[in-house]
């Protein structure tokens, strides 16, 4: 993975430096609470419902082992030993002191990490599919130029203060799992005809109040155009996105406000003036980063172990385990594995600092001392000998690490929502916790199936309720918390956006509401369809009528 | 005399230029939207009438600092003090620079524009100021006024600014201090316009 060279490190350390002026003349009266705001945003610092909250930059998803245990000890130090991990790949604190954030970010500086824009209306942390680099349907690691954008966009002084949070993802596989439709800018990466990098680039898409799948603007883009282009349509934004509404402000209104040709015209014209300036990337500096993120010194190995294979056979939990949590690597005899954070009955995406202990030190053992988080909350072994499957899977066990859920209906993505969250209208951990011991049963889960299940605690979507084949989204209704179901949405090449089935439930009644848009799955399903497919082919009338329908009639 | 709260490049400096302002008229609206005041004007908002620019009162000696639009109405018996050095214009985030570029192909004639910015947050003035030096060619005094805090300046500055009127109540000397926040940048600018990879040797590890 990328490694610091002074350059990167004097940054953060300056940046620390002026945080540190800036908490102090804040704390000394002599910043008000408006100006502090952007400036404490920009570094993560949200004031919560309890306490500060801290959001500390996982770029593109990507940890080592040293610098996990880092975001241990400093849960441990500066908080109630655990983090969150939240959709954007990042960590979340939950009770940290406010005078204590410099002090945080300085130790964070001290493993190459940072808080920087992880808040605020300015390009926030680039996000990136978790399997990057060794996915076998992967036709382009998107990682160099994924880190080439986050230097670049690193205190970009024109796009310091834009009209709302911009959020970039880059994918370069197949099939994408980095939801680059739903991002303000979302770059796919692709060999052309003549086998040379290209991007085809998504732009205005956006979940939050105004969900919208992002339109094409630019077909084919080479690579080396990367900054300039997206200089092009930032400022053009920068200028006449709305600033008056902040529900109105996000790229994806003035996209749509002028229509994505009009609005193409105008970035084509401003980038004939940006494009071949000197934020060009060369040949020699994506070569210089691609140099962090060459292969693994991966071992020569069968496609197959005999050991493993027996132990498949002869213990179900395992088996049940890889076939959930463990996934294909483009090298033979290797594998990805998804250690789960989402234990039944607990907050999703949360870990303890002993969890994140034990995470390092397997990550040490199994996977080249590197791990990854994914926006769906859970962290990432990328690099796993099939020999190891066993042993690692024993170890993850014994910390509350190996839930089999993967891509089931328990694998919850969740908010932090009402119980930490200012802006939240309602609560969203409690629901994902009944509603994952609603569905206890494992052999049921993994009969279900394939099942995207999101919660939101309010419209600003952290939860990604409106791509969840199943979405529930908190409303406040008169003062008392609401939740609103909707169903068909997607991420992926095909993503969709969700629809509303009807009027919203009690907190107390939406774990039989899931059960009964399970119920009519089941009973509708044919042989290979997912969840998703069936709402698909039957649309959501069924399941409306089935979970809406009088007590007496559903029995 | 108060002290000044100007910055030219790296110094405090007395203001040469006596700034104009349009009159606002008594019955100025103002806006709200669900119950909230709405603090920033939409883009390109026209908010003065033809007859408030045209009644603007102008100096008629010294070096005087001129909305655009009052500029604009006065451009013709201004010529004279325009080609003495005596006039500059500002204007505010949401006025498009095309209406200054289509008035005045060469901006270089201005020792001095100004941009003005209601409220701090709004990065618009970044993109003007980039635009005056890179695509107008503009060579001379570019200043910031109004919301200028130090928290900005140093992105001002990347953008193109070297002037800055800081805020009356804030402190222009603690202000000179941000302006040296980060020594080596990223990305390419308008003070520093390669990146640094352009610009240093970052050996691979």
């Amino acid at each position: 993975m990328y490694k610091y060279d002074e350059i990167d490190q004097a940054i953060v350390d300056e940046r620390v430096a002026q945080y540190r002026d800036q908490t102090r003349r804040y704390l000394a009266g002599e910043l008000t609470d408006e100006e502090f705001r952007p400036l404490r945003l920009q570094n993560g610092l949200y004031i919560q419902r309890h306490a500060p909250m801290l959001r500390i930059a996982v770029p593109y998803g990507m940890l080592s082992s040293k610098q996990l245990n880092k975001l241990a000890d400093i849960a441990k130090r500066f908080d109630r030993s655990y983090g969150h991990f939240s959709t954007r790949q990042n960590l979340q604190l939950n009770w940290p002191k406010l005078e204590d954030v410099p002090d945080i970010l300085a130790e964070l500086a001290t493993v190459e990490m940072h808080a920087i824009q992880t808040s605020g209306n300015c390009i926030r942390n680039i996000t990136t599919d978790q399997f990057s680099g060794v996915a076998p349907d992967e036709v382009i690691d998107p990682r160099a130029i994924a880190e080439i954008m986050r230097q670049w966009s690193t205190f970009h002084p024109e796009f310091a203060l834009l009209p709302r949070k911009f959020k970039i993802a880059v994918s370069g596989t197949k099939t994408d799992r980095a939801i680059v439709q739903a991002h303000d800018i979302g770059m796919e990466f692709y060999p052309d005809a003549d086998n040379k990098i290209a991007i085809k680039v998504w732009v205005g898409g956006g979940l939050g109040r105004t969900p919208i799948l992002g339109s094409v603007i630019r077909e084919h883009l080479e690579w080396q155009h990367a900054l300039t282009y997206c200089e092009a349509i930032i400022r053009v934004y920068n200028l006449h996105g709305r600033r008056d509404n902040a529900y109105k402000a996000r790229i994806k209104i003035l996209v749509k406000a002028l229509g994505i040709d009009e609005f193409r015209n105008q970035v084509e014209a401003e980038w004939e003036h940006l494009k071949n300036s000197p934020n060009t990337i060369t040949e020699t500096e994506l070569a210089r980063v691609a140099d962090h993120f060459t292969e693994m010194p991966y071992e020569t190995l069968p496609t197959h172990n005999a050991a493993f294979d027996s132990a498949i056979a002869s213990n179900p939990a395992f088996a049940a385990w890889v076939k959930r949590n463990v996934h294909a690597h483009k090298k033979s005899g290797y594998r990805a594995v998804t250690l789960s954070l989402k234990t039944h009955g607990q907050a999703p995406g949360d870990a303890t600092s002993e969890q994140m202990h034990a995470v390092a030190n397997l990550s040490d053992e199994y996977s080249f001392g590197e791990l990854r988080v994914s926006h769906e909350q859970n962290l990432i072994l990328a690099d796993v000998k099939i020999s190891d499957l066993l042993s690692l899977w024993e170890k993850a066990r014994a910390h509350g690490l190996a839930t089999a859920n993967i891509g089931l209906l328990t694998d919850i993505i969740c908010c932090p929502g009402g119980d930490f969250c200012s802006l939240a209208n309602a609560k969203s951990i409690p629901i994902a916790e009944a509603i994952q011991m609603q569905f206890d049963n494992l052999d049921y889960l993994h009969d279900i199936g394939e099942l995207e299940l999101n919660i939101s605690g309010c419209m600003n979507a952290c939860g990604h309720h409106h791509i969840g084949h199943i979405g529930i989204l908190g409303v406040d209704k008169d003062g008392s918390e609401w939740y609103q179901v909707s169903i068909g949405g997607k991420q992926g090449n095909d993503a969709s956006i969700g629809s509303v089935i009807g009027p919203s439930f009690a907190a107390e009644e939406m774990p039989g509401v899931v059960q009964r848009l399970i119920d009519v799955y089941i009973g509708e399903r044919t042989p290979e369809e997912r969840f998703i497919d069936t709402v698909r082919r039957l649309g959501i009338a069924p399941f409306k009528a089935h979970v809406y329908a009088k007590e007496s009639e559903n029995v | 005399m108060s002290k000044s709260n100007l910055i030219l490049n790296n110094e405090i400096i007395e203001d040469q230029w006596t700034l104009v302002t349009i009159p606002v008229s008594e019955d100025t609206v103002v806006r709200k939207q669900a119950g909230k005041v709405v603090l920033f004007k939409l883009t390109g908002e026209v908010i003065h009438t033809p007859e408030q620019i045209a009644s603007t009162e102008i100096p008629a000696k010294g070096k005087v600092l001129l909305p655009l639009s009052v500029w604009i109405a006065h451009k013709d018996a201004l010529a004279d003090r325009l080609s003495k050095g005596e006039i500059a214009v500002w204007l505010d985030t949401h006025e498009p620079l095309e209406l200054l570029a289509e008035q005045q192909a060469d901006l270089n004639v201005f020792p001095l524009i100004s941009v003005h910015v209601e409220r701090f947050a709004d990065g618009r003035i970044f993109s003007i100021g980039n635009l005056l030096r890179t695509r107008y060619g503009f060579k001379n005094e570019l200043r910031a006024f109004g919301d200028v805090l130090r928290d900005q300046l140093f992105f001002l500055k990347r953008c193109g600014f070297n002037s800055y009127l800081i805020r009356a109540d804030r402190s222009a000397e603690d202000a000179l201090a941000s302006l040296k926040d980060f020594t080596e940048p990223y990305q390419g600018a308008v003070d520093i316009n390669q990146p640094v990879w352009r610009r240093v040797h970052r050996g691979s590890n």
